[in-house]
């Protein structure tokens, strides 16, 4: 068990091979958006009652699936550095905040936008538009608390217990919101459940939830690998890859 | 065999001995708690701003509004509860800062009690010092706002239950942001999204008992709060200032 943590955990090893993987992920992330938008923009039945406006889904319920799962990957990196102190995970948190800010932040601003046509208004105080809204100021506290230390370490370790402090948090302020106020639909996408809506509305959707999971992948991978590079720039690995290409990988 | 027993009874013995004479968890607690009550006390000044703050904005509404009393008295819960909740984030700032400009927080943190326990002495003595005043003072400006007279029970009790909370979850962002020169914004920007729940609850509950609902399962679920963030707050705080006294 030990020698495979720790070498997961070692940047070097993290570095070649999500070498390998990375044009993967691109590959197919970009493959699934594509095919889902096509399918889900051109080829998906209108809705009955909301006409082609509800094809806003394709973006709003992708953005808004990952926005949530990139907070519980940041919690189990978190866990990862506060325990182990494998510090790839923290690289992987720092990578992955800015990315969940703004699929949090693509959620609730495609959301405005659909609002519009179906509730005639861009924002309501429902409950879980507000949940989404705390979500994205949790992240935009994790990202400045992490910028306002001046070590590296410290930034790190204190965006790792807010991180986890707010994962404690968020089902409590998501309840609370729920009770206090509620006019949002339940939840539209479910894979244990049998969809409410057609197949061909709900295949693009899931074609297209996947492409953002993948593509979320891509973009954390390559941020964490660039974040290897700039914190270990003498390392002797890494200056022979800025010389020769990946000899000695 | 019975020889080891012996010197094993007698070491046991003697390391007894040492712990007695080390001051125990009761007292490492007790003793936090009364040195920061005092020092609260000698600072009496200071001691009366969250209240002031607290009055001055209720006072900033019915200007900013209109003085219009079935208004006035249809917001009050919401609003006693905001002001309530950003005087005890103003105060917050306080908590650690000058035990960590003078150095006493890497005695407490060195001290042979569990860290957490001296935290939570600490949260303690900045509750007695800022929830439950403000808690004690909420009736007035109830009063001030022309909430009806029945609910000024609930109030002060949902104040008394969510202040502590609110001292126990701030404690965690006080902790963070200790270190660093200009922590006060970021302070807010960490610790009001946590707030959310805390607020809507116990001005919920206040609303519902101007109503004349019946407030048990809210009233549990702030003590539930409570509970959770006794539980878990003082372990992340004293984390979190021992990360503060490294970087």
């Amino acid at each position: 068990m030990w020698p495979i943590i720790h070498k997961l955990g070692s940047p070097k090893w993290f570095y070649t091979m999500s070498g390998r993987w990375l044009p993967f992920l691109w590959g197919i992330g970009a493959l699934l958006i594509t095919v889902g938008s096509l399918w889900g923009l051109a080829f998906a039945p209108p809705d009955y009652q909301q006409g082609d406006s509800f094809r806003i889904i394709y973006v709003h319920v992708p953005a808004a699936i990952v926005a949530q799962s990139c907070f519980a990957m940041m919690a189990l990196c978190s866990l990862i550095f506060l325990v182990w102190r494998i510090k790839l995970a923290d690289m992987a948190a720092g990578a992955a905040a800015p990315l969940g800010a703004a699929m949090t932040f693509g959620a609730l601003f495609s959301g405005a936008i659909w609002g519009v046509p179906t509730w005639g208004t861009w924002w309501v105080w429902d409950a879980r538009l507000t949940s989404m809204l705390l979500l994205l100021f949790i992240y935009l506290g994790i990202m400045a608390l992490r910028g306002a230390f001046a070590s590296r370490d410290g930034g790190a370790r204190a965006a790792a217990i807010l991180t986890l402090v707010g994962v404690i948090n968020l089902p409590i302020i998501k309840y609370s919101v729920v009770w206090w106020n509620t006019l949002h639909q339940g939840a539209t996408f479910s894979i244990t459940e049998k969809p409410a809506m057609p197949m061909s509305m709900w295949l693009p959707l899931l074609i297209m939830v996947l492409g953002f999971y993948l593509l979320f992948a891509a973009v954390t991978v390559a941020r964490t690998r660039n974040e290897i590079i700039r914190r270990q720039p003498s390392a002797r690995w890494v200056r022979a890859l800025a010389k020769g290409g990946r000899h000695g990988l | 065999m019975v020889r080891g027993a012996c010197t094993l009874t007698a070491e046991r013995a003697d390391t007894d001995r040492v712990l007695d004479a080390l001051p125990g968890l009761w007292q490492g607690f007790s003793a936090t708690l009364i040195r920061d009550c005092r020092l609260r006390f000698r600072r009496r000044s200071e001691l009366a701003n969250p209240l002031i703050f607290f009055a001055l904005v209720v006072t900033l509404f019915p200007l900013g509004l209109a003085p219009d009393s079935t208004l006035l008295s249809g917001i009050a819960p919401g609003l006693l509860w905001v002001a309530a909740l950003l005087a005890v984030l103003l105060s917050l700032d306080g908590l650690f800062r000058d035990d960590f400009d003078d150095g006493t927080l890497e005695q407490l943190l060195l001290a042979p009690q569990p860290a957490g326990v001296l935290v939570l002495a600490k949260i303690v003595a900045h509750w007695l010092t800022t929830g439950l005043p403000l808690a004690l003072a909420s009736p007035l400006l109830g009063i001030m706002l022309s909430l009806p007279g029945h609910s000024m029970g609930i109030l002060m009790s949902t104040l008394l239950l969510g202040s502590a909370t609110l001292s126990l979850v701030g404690a965690i962002g006080a902790a963070l942001t200790v270190g660093l020169r200009r922590g006060g914004v970021l302070l807010s920007l960490l610790i009001l999204p946590l707030y959310t729940p805390v607020l809507i609850f116990g001005a919920g509950t206040v609303r519902l008992a101007v109503e004349g609902a019946p407030l048990a399962p809210w009233l549990a679920l702030m003590g539930a709060m409570l509970a959770l963030s006794l539980l878990a707050a003082p372990w992340a705080a004293a984390a979190a200032l021992k990360l503060s006294l490294d970087g």
